[in-house]
C-alpha cells in the first residue's frame, strides 16, 4: 500500500468524523481540563457511546443502503420490558427472557423489511408506523400484565456479568466491550468481506445492484433485522444492568443515533460512509453531551452545541466528498 | 478483422410484437445481429427503442414472436437471465455507482476474495488491477488509479468502464442505450472508439441512438424504428446521412409538409404560410 498520503487519507469517508472528534476533544480539553480523559470521566461518555454505538452502526448501514429505521426508539424499551416481564414479573429463567426479547427484535425487523420491500413506501414512514405501533404494544401489554409502567428484574447467574454489569473494577459497563467487539465485527463485514460491497452498491444504485445479481431484497431484510435486534439487545442489557425496565424512554436513541451516523460521514441519500466514521461520530456525540458537565458552561446549552456540530459535520462531509470525487493522483496528493 | 459476413446471428428477434394492455408498442420486429457487427437502432423519441431494449435485456417479455440466441429460441425472464446468456446492457449514465471506487464497482456482485472459510476478505489489489487492465485494454489509458471514485470520472470514461466491465464478464451481445447522448464531442469519440474495439473483439453490438453521425461512424447495419415498427433496414453505405435523418424524422410526413408549404407559396405569390396561432 503505497497510497498513504494526505490526499488518500482525506478522501476516506471517516476523515471528516475523525477531524471533528479531534476538534471536539481539543475544545473540551481547553475549557474543561483533562478530567474527561481520566478513567472516571471517560467512563461517563464511554457508556453513552457504547449504548448508542451498538444501535448507530446497523442504523448507519441501513442509511448507507439507502433506508432508515426510526423504530429503534421503540425497540429499546420493548427489549427491556420483554425481559423484565418474562424474567422479572413471571420469574421465568433469564435466558428465556433474553431469547424472547431478541426474537421480538428479529420479528419487528422482518416486518419492517417486508413492508419496505413489498409496498415501496419510504422506510421513514414504514418505521414511523412501527415506532408508534411498538410503543403502543409495550405500554398496553405492560399495564395489562403488570398493572404498572415499571417492572423490576433481578438477574442471577452468568447472564448478569455477560449482559449487564460493571467490569474493570466496577467502573465500566460491560456494554462497552460489546460495542468494541461488534464494531470490529462490523468493520470486517462491511469493509473487508464481499458483503459490504453489496450494501454500498445497493445504496448507490438499487436497480444496477439488482441487475448485477445482488439479492437486494434479502439484504434489506437482514439490515432491518440487524437494526431492530440491536436496539432490543441494548434495551435488554439496560434492564439487566439497572434491574428494572420502564415503558417510556428510548426515543432519544432515534435522533441521537441519526446524529452519530451523519456526523460520522454517512451520506443521507446512501452509498457512502464507513463503520469507522460512525464509530468516531458516536464518540463525538457522547463527548459533547457528557463533556458539557466538565466545563463551566450551563449545560442547558448542550443541545445548541450538538445542533451546530451536526450542521458543521454535514457541511464538512460534503466538502470531503467533493474532494473524494475530484481526487485524482496527479493533482490530489500534495 | 471483422468476422465473415455470413456468420450466423448470435441474437435474433423474429416477428416480435409487444403491447401493454390495449396499447401496441412494437409491431412485428425482426432483427438480427452477428458477431463482430454493429447494429444501429435509430429512432426518434417515443419510437419504441426503450421497449425494444427492455425486451432484449430481459426486463419485458414479447407479447408474441420469439427471441433466438445462437439459432435456438430462448426466453429471457429476468435481466439476470439475459446477462447469464451473455447479453449485457449499458445504460445512458453507465449504470455505475458514483461513490464507489473503480475496483469495487467493477466487481459488484462477483467480488474477488482471498483467505479461507469465514475469513475471506475482499481482494482490493486484484480487483483494482483487473479493473484497470480491462479498462486500459479497451483503450482508455487515462484511468490509472483503481481507488478513484467512479463519480469522479468523466461521462465518457464511465461509459467506457461499463463497457469494459461487460466485455470482461463475457458479454457476447452488448446493448448500448444512447451511450453518447449526454456526452460532448470529444467524449463521444472516446465511446465510439470503444464500440469499435468491442466489435474488433467479435462482440455483437446493438447501438441505440438518435445521433445519425455517431451511428454512421461505427455502424455496419442500420434499422430505423418509427412508431414501433421497423421503417427501414439497410447496410452501411446504402443510404446517405440526409436520407437517414429524413427517415427518422418521419419520412413521408416530412415530405408532405414540404409539398404543402410549396403549394401554399405558389398560390400566395411566394409568401410562406403565416405561423400557426
Amino acid at each position: 500500500m503505497s497510497s498513504i498520503s494526505l490526499g488518500g487519507l482525506l478522501r476516506r469517508p471517516e476523515a471528516g468524523a475523525a477531524l471533528g472528534l479531534i476538534a471536539v476533544l481539543i475544545f473540551f480539553a481547553i475549557f474543561g481540563g483533562l478530567t474527561f480523559l481520566k478513567p472516571a470521566g471517560m467512563a461517563s461518555w464511554l457508556h453513552v457511546a457504547a449504548n448508542l454505538g451498538v444501535i448507530a452502526i446497523p442504523l448507519g448501514l441501513l442509511m448507507i443502503a439507502g433506508e432508515l429505521d426510526i423504530s429503534v426508539g421503540a425497540m429499546v424499551p420493548f427489549g427491556a420490558m420483554t425481559v423484565a416481564v418474562i424474567s422479572g414479573h413471571y420469574g421465568l429463567p433469564i435466558w428465556l427472557g433474553i431469547a424472547v426479547a431478541l426474537t421480538f427484535g428479529v420479528v419487528v425487523g422482518l416486518v419492517n423489511g417486508f413492508l419496505v420491500i413489498k409496498t415501496a413506501v419510504p422506510s421513514l414512514i414504514v418505521t414511523l408506523g412501527s415506532l408508534f405501533a411498538v410503543q403502543g404494544i409495550v405500554l398496553g401489554l405492560t399495564v395489562l400484565i403488570t398493572r404498572s409502567t415499571s417492572v423490576a428484574l433481578t438477574t442471577e447467574g452468568p447472564a448478569k456479568p455477560i449482559f449487564g454489569d460493571f467490569v474493570a473494577g466496577g467502573q465500566l459497563q460491560v456494554m462497552v466491550l460489546w460495542w468494541l467487539a461488534l464494531t470490529a465485527l462490523y468493520i470486517f463485514f462491511v469493509h473487508f468481506s464481499p458483503f459490504g460491497n453489496w450494501i454500498f452498491a445497493m445504496g448507490g444504485d438499487k436497480v444496477s445492484a439488482r441487475n448485477a445479481g445482488i439479492p437486494t431484497d434479502r439484504l434489506t431484510m437482514i439490515l432491518f433485522v440487524l437494526s431492530s435486534t440491536s436496539a432490543a439487545f441494548v434495551g435488554m442489557c439496560q434492564a439487566i444492568l439497572y434491574n428494572s425496565a420502564q415503558v417510556a424512554g428510548g426515543q432519544s436513541f432515534i435522533f441521537n443515533s441519526i446524529i452519530a451516523v451523519v456526523v460520522g460521514g454517512v451520506l443521507l441519500t446512501g452509498g457512502f460512509g464507513s463503520v469507522a466514521g460512525i464509530f468516531f461520530g458516536t464518540i463525538t456525540f457522547a463527548v459533547v453531551t457528557q463533556g458539557i458537565y466538565y466545563i463551566d458552561f450551563d449545560r442547558n446549552w448542550s443541545s445548541l452545541i450538538i445542533g451546530v456540530l451536526l450542521l458543521g459535520a454535514v457541511l464538512m462531509n460534503n466538502t470531503f466528498r467533493k474532494m473524494a470525487l475530484s481526487y485524482s493522483p496527479k493533482k490530489g496528493a500534495k | 478483422m471483422a468476422a465473415p459476413i455470413l456468420a450466423p446471428p448470435i441474437l435474433a428477434l423474429r416477428g416480435v410484437n409487444k403491447s401493454f394492455g390495449p396499447v401496441d408498442v412494437l409491431h412485428d420486429i425482426t432483427l438480427e445481429v452477428r458477431p463482430g457487427e454493429v447494429l444501429c437502432l435509430l429512432g426518434d423519441n417515443g419510437a419504441g427503442k426503450s421497449t425494444l431494449i427492455k425486451i432484449m435485456s430481459g426486463v419485458h417479455q414479447p407479447s408474441t414472436g420469439q427471441i433466438e440466441l445462437d439459432g435456438q429460441p430462448v426466453t429471457l425472464p429476468t435481466p439476470r437471465a439475459a446477462q447469464e446468456a451473455g447479453i449485457s446492457t449499458v445504460h445512458q449514465f453507465g449504470g455505475t455507482f458514483p461513490l464507489m471506487s473503480i475496483g469495487r464497482s467493477f466487481f459488484v456482485g462477483v467480488e474477488p476474495t482471498k483467505g479461507w472459510g469465514p475469513f475471506k476478505v475482499y481482494d482490493r489489489k486484484t480487483a483494482n488491477g483487473v479493473a484497470l487492465k480491462a479498462v486500459q485494454d479497451m483503450g482508455i489509458t487515462r484511468i490509472t488509479d483503481g481507488d478513484r471514485l467512479v463519480g469522479g470520472l468523466s461521462g465518457g470514461e464511465r461509459q467506457s468502464l461499463s463497457i469494459a466491465r461487460a466485455v470482461h464478464f463475457g458479454a457476447r451481445v452488448l446493448i448500448l442505450d444512447e451511450p453518447t447522448a449526454a456526452l460532448g464531442v470529444k467524449q463521444a469519440t472516446h465511446v465510439l472508439r470503444i464500440v469499435n474495439e468491442a466489435k474488433r473483439r467479435g462482440l455483437a453490438v446493438i447501438f441505440i441512438t438518435h445521433q445519425v453521425m455517431h451511428a454512421m461512424a461505427v455502424g455496419d447495419h442500420f434499422a430505423v424504428l418509427i412508431r414501433g415498427a421497423i421503417a427501414a433496414d439497410f447496410k452501411k453505405g446504402e443510404k446517405t446521412r440526409e436520407e437517414i435523418t429524413d427517415l427518422m424524422a418521419g419520412g413521408a410526413s416530412m415530405a408532405s409538409l414540404e409539398a404543402e408549404i410549396e403549394g401554399y407559396m405558389a398560390s400566395h405569390g411566394g409568401h410562406p404560410p403565416p405561423p400557426a396561432e
